[in-house]
């Protein structure tokens, strides 16, 4: 026993790690130079960034007519963007051609939608139902009255002056608040047991996802006033409006779908032993569960809608990219880059929307996912 | 879903609403009279609308000379042609459209999902933005950036900018060398047919001696030689030639060459950029849906990289691209529609604009369309499903 020489009796402090391995030396001979290829990549990308970023600093702040300029100062030879052309127009791709007297009806429009949608997507926010109700029927109702007006001493602004955003945010608000519970509908009825109920809805489905969102927009324009009684005047707005929810509701079905489908057996077996019945058993047992999971397949949905709401303007409706694109053709405008600067502010305008709500997706499939996970 | 207790047959039944398959009956009928007097309601405002405007139905107009002309199309097409020729030109031209764009979007896709995957800190970095950027951007927007702010800004004809190969891009489109193959050229055809009939069966030699012996043989560049060797010598024995037909700037315009038109270009770009990053996606989806246990055991089992790459992860991975690869087809063909808002005479606006214009037929113009549209869908999802129940997973 007492002829071991030494035995240690505390731990030794820890190294650090050996030089090659830490620092900003070691990442970048692990990220960019690992081996030849990567080498070689490496350089391709850092000779394609050196020729892009300054190009489009250029273009987009260096050489650029900052708002507040004059067009004689965007008609010089390689100008950049002529921001002083979006800034000037910027109330025109907002409201298009409603009264300029009347902006604070939209405003007070876009106030309620925010105030009233920002509470809805916070998962802890509360008076949920409350809210809902507030967003999905009042809002659309006072926005209606708000906008349209012709009572309580509003003037009356007929839908073929509202335009820009403001007519990308009506569709898009609406498509998908309406395509919302139809969908749920035609879920439901695909997954009925009943086969002519189920035969309907898929029918349905399957017709409007198999044909592209032009020619459904063609049919609300064209067939839908056909389809009316005779003497039934039906407001082209609402002719897209009518076209662009069947078309939402289609994949939103699918999106819903898929969400029961995920919901276990044993949860519809649970309900029915309960004694609920179909509706009960749908409303507050399997729909809960099924739309919390889609949450993101929703505002998937969301997205894609928003995007393709710039499809009206080949049925003659006025939105935002309807606006851009008549104000580029605008003479007093005309200079080199009008029409590039005119796209790239409408595509960065999409673009804050569409990004910012897919990362409210991101967000909840996070929040979903409970690690079980492979 | 309502579940009816079809089990155990109530021993009497009486006539009670509160019985789930007498339910489901008066639901059925409930809802099938419904939809029925919906449909009729339509027909019977559809024939009164139609007689106040004094307007005929039927397809009889495919038949009658359509009037108008078609500024690109692949067949012979001008005022004297009859509707249904507009029809085929506008079919045959999404066709084209949605092909070339696949091929593209496919080239571009995979590389950006491969290179979203990359170790290589920037290029993951540059794919990320790509994809990011571009698919939070509307097609129909991005078209028309590409054709009216960038192809319908480029210089006149005299000015042309000159590109590699002899080709040409102005206000007019995009002008490349055309080749031409002389009668010869059957025959290189016919060795090319030859080689893969070769390769083919070398493939299947080899699969089964591996079977048999556990012995490899080098296939690819065993058949890569056979069909180079047989291609060159026909090619240098026959004496074919494939001569280009190069673009050549006149006094007003390029003679020779081939023609894009800056529609078809503009929409080729917008397609193919847009769904390569819906396809960049999915590609590294499923890629990532490969488990690294699956990289582990190849590397255990002593397979090469490329080994495991072709034999373990490629084959999972595609069982999990292939069908949102299908649907991404599918979606640039049905987006393809959006050429007409640039005047590309594809389906939707040779036919539900001009044609529906001038003929009036509303309801048959756009029930065509539609039809098109339609077969190609559930074509697309009938191979698809075929394709599934190949590749699925043999489960317990």
């Amino acid at each position: 026993m007492t002829d071991i020489a030494f035995v240690r009796s505390e731990m030794t402090a820890a190294q650090p790690a050996p030089r090659s391995n830490a620092g900003v030396a070691a990442w970048l001979r692990r990220n960019l130079f690992a081996n030849a290829t990567d080498t070689v990549l490496t350089i391709l990308a850092v000779v394609f960034l050196l020729w892009i970023i300054p190009g489009l600093y250029g273009f987009l702040i260096g050489r650029a007519v900052p708002p507040g300029g004059t067009v004689e100062q965007c008609r010089v030879e390689n100008v950049g963007a002529c921001w002083a052309y979006v800034a000037s127009e910027i109330e025109f791709f907002i409201y298009g051609f409603y009264p300029m007297a009347e902006y604070w009806r939209p405003n007070l429009v876009f106030a309620l939608l925010a105030l009233l949608g920002a509470p809805l997507l916070i998962p802890h926010a509360p008076l949920k139902v409350i809210n809902a109700v507030l967003f999905f029927v009042v809002f659309p109702i006072a926005s209606v009255v708000l906008l349209a007006g012709g009572m309580f001493g509003l003037r009356y602004v007929p839908t073929e002056q509202w335009g820009g955003l403001l007519v990308t945010l009506i569709i898009s608000v609406v498509g998908i608040s309406c395509a919302l519970p139809i969908g749920i509908l035609l879920a439901l009825g695909r997954q009925s047991k009943l086969p002519v109920i189920k035969s309907l809805s898929v029918c349905f489905i399957e017709l409007v996802r198999a044909v592209p969102l032009i020619t459904v927009l063609f049919m609300a324009s064209i067939m839908l006033p056909l389809f009316m009684p005779q003497g039934t005047t039906v407001d082209k707005l609402l002719r897209a409006l009518v076209g662009v929810t069947l078309f939402a509701s289609a994949y939103m079905a699918e999106v819903v779908r898929g969400g029961m489908q995920a919901i276990g057996r044993g949860q519809y077996e649970a309900a029915q032993a309960l004694g609920l019945g179909y509706w009960r058993r749908m409303g507050l047992v399997v729909l809960p569960q099924a739309l919390k999971h889609v949450i993101p397949g929703i505002v998937g949905t969301f997205i894609s809608l928003f995007k393709d709401t710039s499809l009206v303007y080949i049925v003659g409706m006025k939105d935002l990219l309807e606006a851009v694109k008549t104000k580029n053709d605008a003479i007093e405008w005309a200079a080199p880059t009008q029409a590039v600067t005119g796209y790239i502010f409408a595509a960065a305008v999409f673009w804050i929307f569409c990004f910012s709500m897919s990362r409210y997706a991101r967000f909840w499939e996070r929040r979903l996912d409970t690690g079980h996970k492979r | 879903m309502v579940v009816l207790d079809t089990a155990q047959p109530p021993p009497r039944r009486r006539f009670s609403l509160n019985d789930p398959v007498i339910r489901g009956v008066v639901y059925q009928v409930l809802v099938g009279v419904l939809v029925a007097l919906f449909l009729v309601w339509i027909v019977n405002n559809t024939a009164i609308n139609l007689k106040a405007q004094n307007k005929t139905s039927g397809f009889d107009f495919l038949w009658k000379t359509a009037g108008f002309n078609i500024s690109f199309s692949l067949f012979p097409f001008d005022r004297t042609s009859y509707y249904w020729e507009a029809f085929l030109v506008g079919l045959t031209n999404t066709i084209l459209v949605a092909v070339i764009g696949i091929v593209f979007a496919t080239i571009l896709g995979f590389t950006i999902g491969i290179a979203r995957l990359s170790s290589n800190y920037l290029i993951s970095r540059l794919a990320t933005v790509y994809v990011e950027t571009i698919r939070n951007i509307p097609l129909l927007l991005q078209l028309f950036f590409w054709y009216f702010a960038v192809l319908k800004t480029m210089p006149a004809v005299r000015d042309s900018i000159a590109l590699p190969f002899d080709s040409f891009v102005n206000q007019r489109g995009l002008f490349v060398p055309r080749p031409i193959f002389d009668n010869q050229f059957g025959l290189v055809g016919l060795a090319l047919l030859v080689a893969a009939v070769a390769w083919f069966g070398i493939a299947r030699w080899a699969r089964l001696r591996l079977e048999r012996t556990g012995q490899r043989f080098p296939v690819f560049l065993t058949g890569l030689g056979i069909s180079v060797a047989v291609i060159a010598a026909t090619w240098l024995l026959s004496g074919a030639a494939v001569t280009f037909d190069v673009p050549v700037l006149n006094r007003f315009n390029f003679k020779g060459g081939l023609e894009l038109p800056p529609e078809l270009v503009a929409l080729v770009f917008g397609l193919s950029i847009y769904t390569a990053s819906f396809i960049a996606e999915t590609v590294r989806g499923g890629i990532q849906s490969v488990s690294h246990g699956q990289t582990e055991a190849a590397e255990a089992l002593g397979l090469k990289d490329n080994d495991r790459l072709r034999l373990v992860i490629i084959p999972q991975a595609m069982r999990v691209i292939v069908p949102p690869l299908t649907s991404q087809y599918l979606n640039l063909t049905k987006n393809s529609s959006l050429g007409a808002a640039i005047g590309y005479p594809e389906l939707v606006n040779v036919f539900t604009g001009t044609t529906l214009n001038q003929t009036g037929r509303a309801i048959e113009v756009i029930a065509l369309t539609m039809l098109v549209y339609l077969i190609l869908s559930l074509g697309t999802s009938a191979l698809m499903n075929w394709y599934n129940s190949r590749v699925a997973l043999v489960e317990r």
